[in-house]
């Protein structure tokens, strides 16, 4: 690798790249040429950054300063004043909402700040696609510690004292579970990853496989020699192109390298990986589903046990880690159970990726200590509510999950504490809602995803799920009845208890936390046929203030359906008939004429 | 090349045994942009297996299509954060503009709706993906703008 007194970390993660990271890129190439910068600055493509609200995004290193939001426009004047003439370029910096100055360094901004990075550990460090710069950051050391120093037993202990729980969602301990497969003597055995990802609001998953694919290849390295198994699959969400790239290419380079194949360093252990592309299921989030799925049928799942442990893959012993636990397991074997257990609650050790997203300031990947509350990830990390409204709800854990109400914003990330409200932790989807989230169309919106998604094996999961989506429809629509909350209630106890996996279990989850957290919510729509979100499309209309509307004529021109009438500087009238509540004219109109309404 | 030579190209290329099935059906869908049935057949022959069977598959995973599509498809995310982001309002729209609804393409054979679980792409909702190139932070306005250069170029 050359050395260059400057290099400038560009981000290219899928959010950074839709904001044109590759075009920047070129142009930086580019313009370096031009002023003959080439041989001193180096240009590096990294993974994700996290701070996706903000893309492009680029860092300046060894200094740490911190680029965001660039365009090719920007880049001859920046290579100019900061590259040539070393003057830091401060309107292309981070300024935190409501404040003016902007922050030069990375690590002073606070996104950052609260942030601790293990299975994240190289993001915006490394070239992903460069197994060299891996290794150079330690990458591959706790193979060869974990294949030549010790035993499968040991490998598997240190997993267990650490504490570390699978951060698919349900956080079963990693160890325990490795330990039953490691015992069951029939071969072959196999390591499944699953990177289906499929929580719809989130990309934990996405991001660690873009940014370092390698730290899930060493994971599931060393948990195939301690379970004895001899292939792996990595189960990857076909919505995800780039991340596909990055860890076949990933897979390539550890292959020439000796890392992956026949006799690894020598220890007689053999281990070759395979990456099958997901087809879009979320049932196969249950692992038995995710299995069959990879045998290349309809996934259904199947009663368990026997749990793959004992019966996976082509009826031989599977372990299946989700992608974020393979992550953290290299660190784990370099730097010991203690340094992990030191992190985090007494039941949840380590640290949570979380996708923060919704209605607030800095959106992005963040990685937090357990122990951290809601709150200092909404208001620290997250930079608070934008537009300044108030928090309303953090839905955690995604249709799986519930919401957890603005009133226990101090609630703590750990397992335990968030299954007390409701939710669950679930695999890191964090979305953040304001007060113009209606609530009842939330948990409509949850059950419409799974019961879609609902395989219909199970009667419960296939009908009761259609049976609540058909009620929160009609309480949406301003059609509810009284007996709808207690018929709701009902059916959500029955679908929890008549469903075979964790599907059907979960669907009800969105349902009964706001039930029971927003209770009153439900009540205006049923009682008085009222979204007071302003969110239920039915029982609003979109109104002219006479007052206020000059005739412009705007929001007539932009209504896709012709619905607005008016002279020019007359006031314009909305056919309620025709208008199909688009909200155009409302987020047109220059004079703040057009309101929302109740039906 | 006829569709013949093409089906028993990928089926070569990813193994007729066990397991198959699904990585046939994706390529098939990169080739055609949707699952011609007589391709269906020709599968069905040469793995030995059931056309039911091939079918179970092919309708219940969301990524595979039976009907032909537009030559750009509109993926509209409907994940959470584009939900509440408005992601409903961009899919009306959307619609009204085009004359269709989802899973159908536009008269003029230029563009189809589907809509996807999620994109993966939260920070910038709500977002369509049009091809490999995402759109973000829509409003009704800007789909309208992006609908209209795609149009202007195929004019």
């Amino acid at each position: 690798m050359a050395r260059y007194r400057m290099n400038l970390m560009v981000c290219t993660g899928t959010g950074c790249v839709s904001n044109g990271a590759f075009q920047v890129r070129d142009a930086l190439l580019t313009a370096l040429r031009e002023k003959g910068l080439q041989d001193e600055i180096g240009v590096v493509t990294t993974g994700c950054n996290g701070f996706c609200a903000n893309g492009p995004i680029m860092v300046v290193q060894p200094e740490g300063i911190f680029y965001q939001k660039l365009t090719v426009k920007d880049v001859p004047f920046l290579v100019e004043e900061h590259f040539l003439k070393g003057r830091p370029v401060k309107k292309l910096m981070y300024i935190p909402p409501q404040e003016k100055a902007p922050v030069p360094k990375m690590k002073e901004i606070g996104f950052f700040g609260k942030q601790r990075l293990i299975a994240l550990a190289n993001r915006g460090q490394i070239d992903p696609e460069n197994i060299d710069e891996y290794i150079a950051r330690e990458g591959y050391r706790a193979l060869a510690r974990g294949l030549t120093g010790m035993e499968p037993v040991e490998i598997i202990e240190e997993i267990k004292k650490s504490g570390l729980r699978g951060r698919g969602g349900a956080g079963f301990p990693t160890g325990l579970k490795w330990e039953i497969c490691s015992r069951n003597p029939a071969r072959p055995k196999y390591v499944i990853c699953n990177a289906d990802e499929g929580d719809p609001g989130a990309f934990m998953d996405r991001s660690i496989v873009e940014s370092n694919p390698h730290a899930v290849l060493e994971g599931m390295l060393i948990g195939a020699r301690a379970i004895g198994a001899s292939h792996g699959f990595i189960y990857l969400r076909n919505e995800y192109p780039l991340a596909l790239k990055r860890i076949s290419r990933a897979i390539e380079q550890a292959t020439e390298y000796g890392l992956l194949g026949e006799d690894i360093f020598g220890s007689g252990f053999d281990f070759h990986v395979s990456v099958h592309r997901g087809a879009g299921a979320f049932v196969c989030g249950e692992e038995t589903s995710l299995i069959r799925s990879i045998e290349g049928k309809p996934p259904h799942p199947r009663i368990k046990p026997p749990f793959p442990a004992a019966s996976g893959y082509m009826g031989k012993p599977t372990n299946i880690n989700n992608v974020e636990t393979w992550a953290n397991v290299p660190h784990i074997i370099n730097r010991g159970w203690e340094w992990f257990s030191s992190i985090g609650t007494e039941s949840s050790k380590g640290t949570k990726v979380f996708s923060l997203v919704g209605k607030v300031n800095n959106t992005g990947l963040v990685e937090v200590p357990m122990g951290i509350t809601i709150r200092e990830i909404i208001y620290d990390i997250g930079g608070g509510i934008k537009s300044g409204k108030k928090l309303k709800a953090v839905q955690l854990g995604g249709p799986s999950g519930g919401c957890i109400p603005a009133d226990m914003a101090d609630t703590v990330i750990d397992y335990d504490s968030v299954t007390k409200t409701g939710a669950i932790m679930g695999s890191g989807g964090m979305v953040v809602m304001d007060e113009d989230t209606c609530m009842v169309e939330v948990a409509r919106y949850f059950l419409n995803f799974t019961q879609n998604e609902s395989c219909g094996k199970c009667t419960f999961c296939r009908i009761g799920t259609k049976r609540m989506l058909e009620i929160l429809e009609r309480i949406t629509r301003g059609e509810g009845k009284e007996e709808d909350i207690p018929e709701l209630e009902r059916l959500a106890v029955n679908v929890k208890n008549g469903s075979l996996c964790g599907l059907g279990q979960t669907a009800p989850n969105p349902v009964l936390t706001t039930l029971k957290y927003f209770r009153e919510e439900y009540e205006t729509h049923i009682r008085e046929k009222r979204c007071p979100a302003k969110q239920c499309r039915e029982l609003i209309t979109y109104r002219i203030i006479e007052d206020k509307c000059t005739g412009c004529g705007l929001c007539r021109r932009k209504c896709p359906v012709n619905a607005i009438s008016g002279e020019k500087k007359k006031v314009h009238e909305i056919n309620q008939d025709m208008c199909i509540k688009c909200g155009i004219c409302y987020q047109s109109c220059r004079f703040e004429a057009i309101k929302i309404a109740d039906r | 090349m006829d569709g013949r030579e093409d089906v028993f190209e990928i089926i070569e290329e990813e193994g007729a045994g066990e397991g198959s099935l699904i990585g046939i059906l994706q390529k098939m869908q990169e080739r055609y942009g949707y699952l011609p049935k007589p391709e269906l057949e020709k599968v069905s022959k040469r793995l030995n297996t059931p056309l039911s069977e091939i079918m179970t598959t092919a309708t219940f995973y969301a990524q595979f299509r039976l009907t032909p599509i537009g030559k750009y498809v509109i993926k509209v995310c409907s994940g959470t954060a584009c939900h509440i982001a408005g992601a409903p309002t961009i899919t009306d729209v959307l619609k009204e503009e085009l004359e269709v609804d989802e899973d159908e393409t536009s008269p003029d054979g230029l563009f189809t709706i589907e809509r996807v679980a999620c994109l993966g792409c939260c920070s910038l909702a709500p977002v369509i993906m049009i091809g490999d190139q995402a759109y973000g932070s829509l409003t009704p306005d800007k789909i309208v703008k992006i609908l209209n250069d795609y149009r202007k170029r195929e004019s």
